[in-house]
């Protein structure tokens, strides 16, 4: 990485006043915490439509693509657009992760966990889409080259959609070993802060044994550029690819050279405007507001913006070029688009993807968190027109005007697509309360530089660290945790105790219940021992405790002066009491 | 303060005057009846491999011949050559001027994403990307000009503003509401005055912002930059249909504009790196470390990769698909221009790719040097591909009109240039992200 220099007109990553063990703390919490209500409700909805897509896919296979509204004219429809809207998702994934790696972007930090994670399972979602449409996907096998052992087959070197297979296991595969090299690091992490065995045995086995010794930092970063190289121009070359299942055709509105960029463009924009849903989302949920601050929410919407720019760019090449090209038929495909049966679908796909963009040119739109997930849900809705336009409008009405037809869904169309859906978020939601869903080593390598702490402290002209001398000679936050919980001298306890409980309430055993102490974040094991030891138990003491409490307590304690009051426990207990 | 050195200058002049000199000596030989171009194409042998002097079948190749869609007889192919040798020497001088000029247009765009990005490595480097920029003022005059003769019927490199074969041609009637002298002046007018305006009213905040005291220069020219990026995204695709496209006035693909913008922006980018090393070599921008010039070089690396995979994605669709009114396109070019055309993908691909994939030997200065040398030198040869075959089909030669013309254009443009370096300090002082660009380090 560059210098831990930094202009000071940049705004801050990282706000709050975050150390390097708040990082920590806050990441491993949702993983380390339980799922709330909340969580199984959006669960239980993801896994009913994913449940309704399987059933939807099992009658599909075992009655036949009839079941579809495919018809003579339109022989490609819902099938093919969502496989190309769930590619195109996949897009912003690992352009965070890569391209803006090679850019030096800092803010990919926060969010290129989340944003691999949505490419990966974006991507099975579409992979499923060629395999159900073969009708027999038990000889899927049937799409590798594979010699012909199997019978008297090889496949069609000529054609884009096997160049499809080859781009998109190799994305996906790519993907998968970029996002996991990252996580390593981070699953160490919570390994070693895991309690229990079993959890420690799960997060041991995933970090392979990742040591954190200096050599595993320098390979980590070596393969990370590696990877950045590889995956740059996969990035390209996707969903090029995906276009060349329509360019490289002679059908009026597909065949057209701007494609590949194109494509790019759009899949990029759509992949934001996904990694926008989500996160607003997880951010909220997850308690990461200081990590996926509102400035990534503003560089988000700028990237949507600009990538809206260039696919509407695209749209009036297109329409200008088939004007001027002077072919009739190219003339009418983009008549019929956008003044024909489908005019709504075009317009939708215009007003979604080239006019709403717009928006984010003021910057009190693109810095408010409803309106950019309001944009970002229209954005996904207008890329998925997007496809639609494309592949339908230009089918429906070939050189022979006696099969001019429409098409329409049927319920088995729309089930399995809802059914997808259904498994990203069953995916992505497992995810959240699994993985680490910010690469918070990387968060910590920018720390220095783009926290809001330090960027303070260097405002101040005070020195970034200091060993704090009043208290013993500690050397480290975190060995200061361990040893002076341990050490909390207890006598003294007993003594200034009755003053802190005094206005806070005390504990009577008999009445009372005493509540689980470690739920609130910051404190562990240790802590809540000494706070027992205190005589506070309960969520409600806790809650009532103000700032000259909270002194009394670093007092009484002596282990983390103003750690108590920093993680605000004081909220935080009156929530958990509130459940 | 940098000051021109005077060997820089008489260079400069020396390679206008010789430039000059084979820019006149181009049009003086072009031949002024069809008897003299007979003679010419006869004394000059059958150097292109297949003979000129018989009948020729219409090859679907060029504008002239697929027009009328008829085999034309001997005369009719007489005073079609008559045409491509008298268009060579304004084919040439257009192909230079265009060329010189798309570099500033290139370093201009990417100046402006600089901006617009508010990145921290560059801004060190923003008075040498003025400095390029500066030639658009002459460079887009000259163009305008040379557009402007061709609107008089001085030469003929535009087919369609020939309305004796506009009333021959349905298709050409067809674009005649976008393809018309006056349409076409005014959008170049309006093009060269957006570009040109962004240009000098950027120059004068950059500079402005060192005098004052507070950041109001650096976010007004922020906002401007975002503003013209979205400008330049539009013009600069209608200017490539416009400019250069429309010499082949049947022919259209939806790529070309971002195709022809990749061709630019890699050759500024080179430039600017030229520069760059230049100046650090008579030991000015002494902030400028090797980082920066790594970065320049990892530029000129990955818009080469970029611009190959615009021309792998429009010429492969092409093929591919082949249909008749597309693939002309690229039948000529490799039938006629074999050499040139696939020397161009060899000296805009695989140099750069194989001289720059080493992470060290973008640090050497030299080295960035010559490979710059290269792929301006192949971006040179993808204009003259785009060009030539619809003005002079097979008469091409690179001898020299067209060699003068580039001499001339280069003169100009260092001599240019350089005194735009020369009108400044070289270093912005008050940048807000001038201590990020000092302490860059890779």
């Amino acid at each position: 990485m560059a210098s831990h220099y930094e202009a000071p007109i940049r705004k801050p990553l990282v706000t709050g006043d975050k150390g390097y063990h708040d990082v920590t703390v806050d990441i491993a919490a949702p993983v380390e915490g339980r799922a709330d209500k909340q969580w199984w409700i959006v669960f239980s909805i993801a896994l009913a439509a994913f449940l309704w897509g399987v059933g939807c896919i099992i009658y599909t296979i075992s009655t036949g693509i009839g079941t579809w509204g495919l018809n003579k004219t339109v022989n490609w429809a819902w099938d093919i657009t969502n496989f190309v809207w769930w590619v195109g998702i996949g897009h912003a994934g690992t352009l965070i992760s890569a391209v803006l790696l090679l850019f030096r972007q800092k803010w990919r930090m926060a969010i290129n966990r989340s944003a691999e994670a949505m490419t990966i399972f974006s991507v099975i979602q579409a992979g499923l889409f060629p395999i159900i449409h073969m009708g027999r996907p038990w000889l899927a096998y049937w799409v590798l080259p594979i010699p012909n052992q199997f019978g008297s087959l090889w496949v069609n070197f000529n054609s884009p959609l096997l160049w499809d297979v080859f781009a998109i296991s190799t994305y996906l595969s790519v993907s998968l070993v970029f996002w996991w090299t990252g996580l390593l690091p981070d699953f160490a992490m919570i390994r070693d802060r895991a309690v229990l065995p079993f959890q420690k045995k799960i997060y041991s086995l995933l970090s392979f044994g990742w040591s954190g010794r200096a050599k595993d930092w320098q390979r980590f970063e070596e393969v990370s550029l590696v990877l950045a190289g590889l995956a740059t121009p996969l990035v390209l070359s996707v969903h090029t690819i995906v276009s060349f299942d329509f360019a490289t055709s002679v059908i009026p509105g597909w065949h057209t050279t701007i494609f590949p960029p194109y494509f790019v463009a759009g899949a990029i924009f759509s992949g934001f405007a996904m990694v926008n849903t989500l996160l607003i989302i997880m951010r909220k949920v997850c308690h990461l507001e200081d990590y996926i601050t509102v400035q990534h929410i503003e560089l988000m919407n700028i990237v949507i913006m600009i990538t809206g720019s260039i696919v509407g760019c695209a749209y009036i090449t297109e329409l200008f070029m088939a004007w001027y090209s002077g072919v009739e038929y190219e003339q009418y495909a983009f008549l019929n688009r956008a003044t024909g049966p489908y005019w709504w679908a075009y317009w939708a796909m215009m007003t979604c993807n080239v006019f709403s963009p717009q928006f984010m040119w003021f910057k009190k739109l693109r810095t408010s968190i409803m309106f950019s997930f309001f944009i970002s849900i229209v954005v996904n809705i207008g890329m998925w027109f997007e496809r639609f336009v494309i592949i339908v409008t230009s089918l429906h009405r070939d050189y022979l005007p006696s099969s001019w037809t429409m098409f329409s869904p049927t319920y088995v169309d729309i089930g399995i697509f809802i059914g997808t859906i259904g498994f990203f978020f069953v995916l992505f939601l497992l995810y959240a309360r699994t993985f680490p869903v910010i690469a918070q080593a990387e968060v910590k390598s920018i720390l220095k530089s783009s926290g809001e702490r330090y960027k303070k402290l260097r405002d101040a002209g005070q020195p970034l660290y200091q060993i704090d001398k009043s208290n013993k000679p500690a050397v480290k936050e975190a060995v200061v945790e361990t040893a002076e919980e341990a050490e909390a001298p207890k006598e003294e306890v007993k003594k200034d105790a009755s003053e802190l409980l005094a206005s806070i309430g005390t504990f009577d055993a008999s009445k009372d219940t005493a509540d689980d102490l470690k739920l609130v974040k910051g404190i562990g094991p240790k802590m809540e021992e000494t706070l027992n030891q205190i005589g506070i138990f309960t969520f409600a003491q806790v809650s009532k405790m103000t700032g000259k409490e909270y002194d009394m307590l670093d007092a009484l304690t002596g282990a983390f002066p103003g750690r108590a009051q920093r993680d605000d426990w004081a909220g935080q207990a009156q929530k958990l009491n509130n459940k | 303060m940098y000051t021109v050195s005077n060997r820089l200058k008489i260079g400069a002049i020396i390679l206008m005057v010789v430039g000059a000199l084979g820019i006149v000596s181009g049009f003086l030989s072009a031949p002024s009846t069809v008897a003299e171009a007979k003679e010419m194409v006869a004394s000059h042998g059958d150097g292109h491999g297949d003979g000129h002097g018989e009948t020729v079948v219409d090859e679907g190749h060029g504008s002239y011949t697929e027009e009328g869609g008829h085999a034309m007889t001997e005369a009719e192919h007489d005073e079609h050559v008559f045409h491509q040798l008298q268009n060579k020497p304004w084919a040439a001088l257009y192909v230079g001027a265009f060329f010189f000029f798309m570099i500033a247009l290139g370093a201009l765009a990417f100046y402006a994403i600089q901006r617009a990005a508010q990145a921290g490595w560059s801004p060190l480097l923003f008075r040498v990307m003025e400095g390029i920029t500066s030639y658009i003022v002459p460079g887009g005059i000259i163009v305008f000009v040379i557009l402007v003769l061709s609107v008089m019927h001085m030469n003929h490199l535009f087919v369609w503003m020939d309305a004796d074969v506009v009333a021959h041609d349905a298709l050409l009637q067809g674009k005649a509401g976008y393809l018309n002298p006056t349409f076409f002046l005014i959008r170049a007018a309006i093009f060269l005055a957006g570009w040109i305006g962004y240009r000098e009213y950027s120059r004068k905040l950059s500079l402005a912002q060192d005098d004052s005291n507070d950041d109001s220069n650096f976010k007004m020219n922020f906002r401007i930059s975002a503003a013209f990026l979205v400008f330049y995204l539009i013009s600069e695709s209608i200017m490539s249909w416009d400019w250069i496209m429309s010499v082949d006035p049947h022919w259209f693909s939806t790529l070309f504009g971002w195709y022809v913008f990749a061709s630019m922006f890699v050759s500024g980018i080179t430039v600017i790196a030229m520069v760059t090393i230049y100046l650090k070599s008579k030991g000015h921008l002494e902030q400028v470390n090797d980082s920066h010039i790594h970065d320049l070089a990892k530029f000129m690396f990955g818009i080469s990769i970029f611009w190959t995979y615009l021309w792998f994605s429009q010429f492969m669709l092409i093929w591919y698909a082949n249909i008749p009114e597309e693939v002309t396109y690229y039948v000529t070019r490799i039938e006629d221009y074999n050499l040139p055309f696939f020397a161009m993908v060899a000296m805009n691909f695989l140099f750069p790719v194989l001289l720059l994939m080493n992470s060290d030997y973008k640090r050497i200065n030299w080295f960035v040097i010559m490979a710059g040398i290269v792929i301006l030198a192949g971006h040179y040869m993808d204009i003259f591909n785009m060009i030539m075959p619809s003005t002079v089909g097979k008469q091409w030669h690179i001898g020299i009109p067209e060699i003068g013309a580039v001499l001339f254009f280069a003169g100009l443009f260092v001599f240019w240039i350089f005194r735009a370096l020369a009108s400044a300090p070289l270093q912005p002082t008050r940048n807000p992200f001038i201590e990020e660009s000092k302490h860059f380090h890779y």
